[in-house]
């Protein structure tokens, strides 16, 4: 891969994702004011000493705006991340074994999906203890279920194809031939889905935030950050809206990564051309 | 009617170019064709031949004004009746497009619509052009399904697409081409994806309706041996040029250049018999099969191998022998019956047998596009039967990818590439290579040669052939063609609808007295020489008369 083949389109969201990742890692070290820390007046506008003015309790908006990345991109990334491990293993071994198994996996599934997430979700929240893990674990089952139901279709149009039947005549095992075989000739597919779920998680998290489930405050998280100040609209309060436009930026970022990605992964010499 | 003597259609220096999109370079155009000359008077037919990429579908879409996707006719004129077409608007190539000049594409299957019943799709076009009225067309079309030869022609065209045969559809959509009562039409391949007993019946069904009806063809094929029966001209194209231009006793029995020559002459190849039965690798015995338990395909078949030979399994499609390989593979466990393995049984599934069972049997598919993974490179595909069955990696495990591609007499140079990246032929040797790291006794080849080029295919079969030569190793060889039979095979299978009809060594299975079926298959087989369709079609009538 040679770097000048990189669209500028990528090289703006790579670089939206490192200053957010950035951001996530120096915390402590490059936000002016500490995360909880109450500096000046509500909703006092952007001026000199606060960029992005302060916040519902006075605290500095871009300080928190720093800190919340750390628990924003950690559990979007994390909650995205397992949720591809886990819908990816599961449908693909439903659409290599077929049978009983994909019938018990693939039931199992249309019946987590025939509940509403939120409710699902507000539920189980609500009944266990509330610590980021949790949360986080949660988030990525269910948003495994869509994972699944697409990674099964995609698999099964590429497990019929004779590949797959000359790596089972060798005698490869299942993770051989779901790794090996499958997983490459259905990255476009995923990819597209990751980028896409990925900002849904940031949108979900921001909602569970918004409801009270999510991360719990003082610490600052996006979504939260919108809750908090979503009253300042009414009075031309711009402060709910810094937040709003940095999930909607990375989420923008992400996906420009993704398509690029999505489009070397069909583009490989070889490659089925999907996507 | 009276001859005329100038010339339906006449090409003149042909030119047509393509835009290609290299990855990382800017787009640019390419001559996918130069220089082609042809004339075609009423009543005659020419035959264009060269293999995959040689442009002969494009030279006759070209007569239609038409370039696929991205390709434009610059240079040249193509007449007809003295009207240039590639000068004509829309509406002028509108009214000359199904009307004047017709189209039989390859696949009849795909070319008709199934919603609609064939009788309706194949007067549409002459009742759009106002021709003739819907009465009148519906007349022409029962005649002309009497003249194909199809059966019941008056109800024929109440039946919908999926309701007939490959070989009947096949000519509907010739039906279709002459409805309108056209000058001049392109056939395009029309016989290739048809077995050789039903091709025999469309080429003579297809000849026949051409001598009835006085309009002249081109017709487009790789087969030199099918278009030496119904053209009276043929040009040889290869890479978008003319490589000989004549009448078709000329190129038949004179051909002037190489190419050409090759071309004649590539089924030819003999292989001399091996007799020796007496180191048995592979014993059938009385199998049976069926899919889903209730579709039996396979009924008691039976049949050996000895180590070292090459057992050719000869059917048209549906006649079960692909079953058989699977049934071999382990892939569909018979329900009847037992596969001998060197003086061992194997268990019937595939998750019951060892990997040492697993390495001793390969397989080599039909489309070797599929067969590989797109995503691995030529040093994976190969190297994985290394690393797998011989736990071979680093430094020894590349130079036996090495000694491979030696073997199947590709280079270096092949190791890091995509399956995209090579032809058709590099494919499925890189295929072949991956059966052979194995190191088995016996490989499954089905239909593997028959995607490819006459000329890349009988390349295929010799280095087959130098392998066995090299490793003792047997192959069961599926295929429709009895040329390749004759190439390569010690013994044969001949299957029928699930049953084997002929067994036995080659010399036995191929000289008479044959059984009904095999006499037929036989008999289809097109030969390369002027007159074979009309001498088969003249035996047949007096069989038939003498009944």
């Amino acid at each position: 891969m040679r770097l000048r083949d990189i669209p500028i389109t990528a090289w703006i969201g790579i670089a939206g994702i490192l200053l957010a990742c950035f951001c996530a890692i120096f915390a402590p070290w490059i936000a002016p004011h500490g995360e909880t820390e109450i500096v000046g007046n509500v909703w006092q506008p952007p001026d000199g000493q606060f960029v992005f003015g302060t916040d519902n309790l006075g605290r500095d908006i871009l300080s928190r705006l720093i800190y919340g990345t750390r628990t924003t991109l950690l559990v979007a990334l994390a909650a995205t991340l397992i949720s591809f491990s886990l819908g990816i293993v599961l449908s693909f071994t439903a659409a290599t074994s077929r049978g009983v198994i994909d019938q018990i996996l693939s039931r199992f599934n249309d019946l987590m999906m025939s509940i509403p997430t939120l409710i699902f979700a507000l539920v189980v929240l609500a009944v266990l203890p509330q610590n980021i893990v949790i949360l986080i674990l949660v988030m990525a089952i269910l948003d495994s279920t869509r994972v699944y139901r697409l990674g099964r279709a995609v698999a099964l149009d590429v497990a019929v194809m004779d590949f797959v039947e000359a790596a089972k005549l060798r005698g490869e095992g299942r993770s051989w031939i779901i790794f090996r075989e499958i997983l490459p000739n259905t990255l476009s597919p995923l990819l597209a889905e990751f980028g896409l779920r990925f900002a849904f998680s940031i949108l979900f998290l921001s909602t569970l935030s918004f409801l009270g489930l999510g991360i719990q405050p003082p610490a600052a998280d996006w979504g939260g950050m919108v809750k908090d100040n979503k009253d300042g609209i009414i009075f031309g309060i711009s402060a709910a809206l810094v937040p709003g436009t940095a999930i909607a930026a990375l989420a923008i970022c992400v996906n420009m990564v993704v398509d690029w990605l999505m489009k070397r992964t069909s583009s490989l010499k070889g490659g089925r051309g999907d996507a | 009617m009276h001859e005329r003597l100038q010339s339906l259609l006449s090409v003149r220096d042909l030119k047509i170019e393509a835009k290609i999109y290299p990855q990382g370079e800017a787009p640019r155009d390419v001559t996918i064709l130069e220089g082609v000359s042809f004339d075609l008077k009423k009543g005659k037919v020419l035959g264009l031949i060269g293999e995959s990429g040689a442009g002969k579908s494009t030279v006759g879409l070209s007569t239609l004004g038409y370039g696929r996707g991205g390709i434009r006719i610059t240079g040249g004129e193509v007449l007809l009746n003295g009207q240039d077409i590639l000068k004509l608007g829309r509406s002028g190539l509108r009214s000359l497009r199904g009307a004047k000049v017709c189209y039989v594409a390859q696949s009849a299957a795909a070319a008709f619509n199934p919603a609609h019943r064939l009788g309706e799709q194949v007067i549409e076009a002459s009742v759009e052009h106002g021709i003739m009225s819907r009465e009148e067309a519906r007349e022409r079309a029962v005649y002309l399904f009497r003249v194909l030869g199809l059966p019941n022609p008056e109800s024929f065209g109440e039946r919908y697409p999926h309701q007939v045969s490959g070989g009947q559809l096949q000519r509907a959509m010739t039906a279709m081409a002459l409805c309108p009562n056209p000058e001049l039409i392109v056939f395009d391949e029309p016989t290739t994806a048809l077995d050789v007993t039903t091709q025999i019946d469309v080429l003579a069904a297809i000849k026949h309706a051409i001598e009835e009806t006085g309009i002249a063809a081109l017709y487009i094929t790789h087969d030199l041996a099918v278009v030496a029966q119904v053209a009276d001209d043929i040009m040889v194209l290869r890479n978008g040029k003319t490589v000989e231009y004549g009448t078709a006793q000329q190129i038949i029995e004179a051909p002037k250049e190489d190419y050409t020559r090759a071309l004649v002459s590539v089924r030819e190849m003999q292989h001399e018999e091996a007799v020796d039965q007496s180191r048995p690798l592979l014993r059938l015995d009385n199998i049976n099969a069926a899919y889903s338990n209730v579709l039996q395909v396979l009924f008691g078949v039976s049949m050996h191998l000895p180590k070292g030979q090459t057992l050719a399994i000869v059917g048209e499609s549906g006649s079960g022998k692909s079953t058989l390989a699977r049934v071999i593979t382990g892939l569909l466990p018979p329900s009847a019956g037992k596969i001998v393995f060197d003086g061992e049984e194997l268990p019937k599934a595939l998750a019951q047998r060892t990997r040492e069972h697993l390495r001793r049997i390969q397989m080599i598919y039909q489309i070797a596009d599929t067969a590989m993974n797109p995503r691995q490179t030529v040093r994976d595909i190969i190297g994985r039967p290394l690393s797998f069955y011989y736990g071979m990696r680093g430094r020894r495990k590349t130079e036996r990818v090495g000694e491979l591609l030696e073997q199947i007499e590709m280079g270096p140079q092949f190791l890091d590439r995509y399956p995209a990246e090579l032809s058709g032929g590099q494919k499925q040797r890189v295929a072949i290579a991956r059966a052979l790291a194995a190191k088995p006794d016996l490989i499954l080849c089905d239909e593997p040669t028959s995607a490819l080029d006459p000329l890349v295919a009988e390349g295929i079969l010799k280095l087959l052939m130098r392998l066995q030569a090299e490793t003792e190793v047997s192959y069961v060889f599926i295929t429709h063609d009895i040329a390749i039979v004759r190439a390569i095979a010690d013994s044969v299978a001949v299957m029928h609808r699930g049953k084997l009809v002929r067994f036995g060594p080659r010399h036995v299975a191929l000289s008479p007295p044959f059984d009904d079926y095999t006499d037929l298959l036989l008999k289809s087989v097109p030969e390369m020489r002027i007159g074979w369709l009309e001498q088969v079609l003249k035996t047949r009538r007096m069989a038939s008369a003498g009944n």
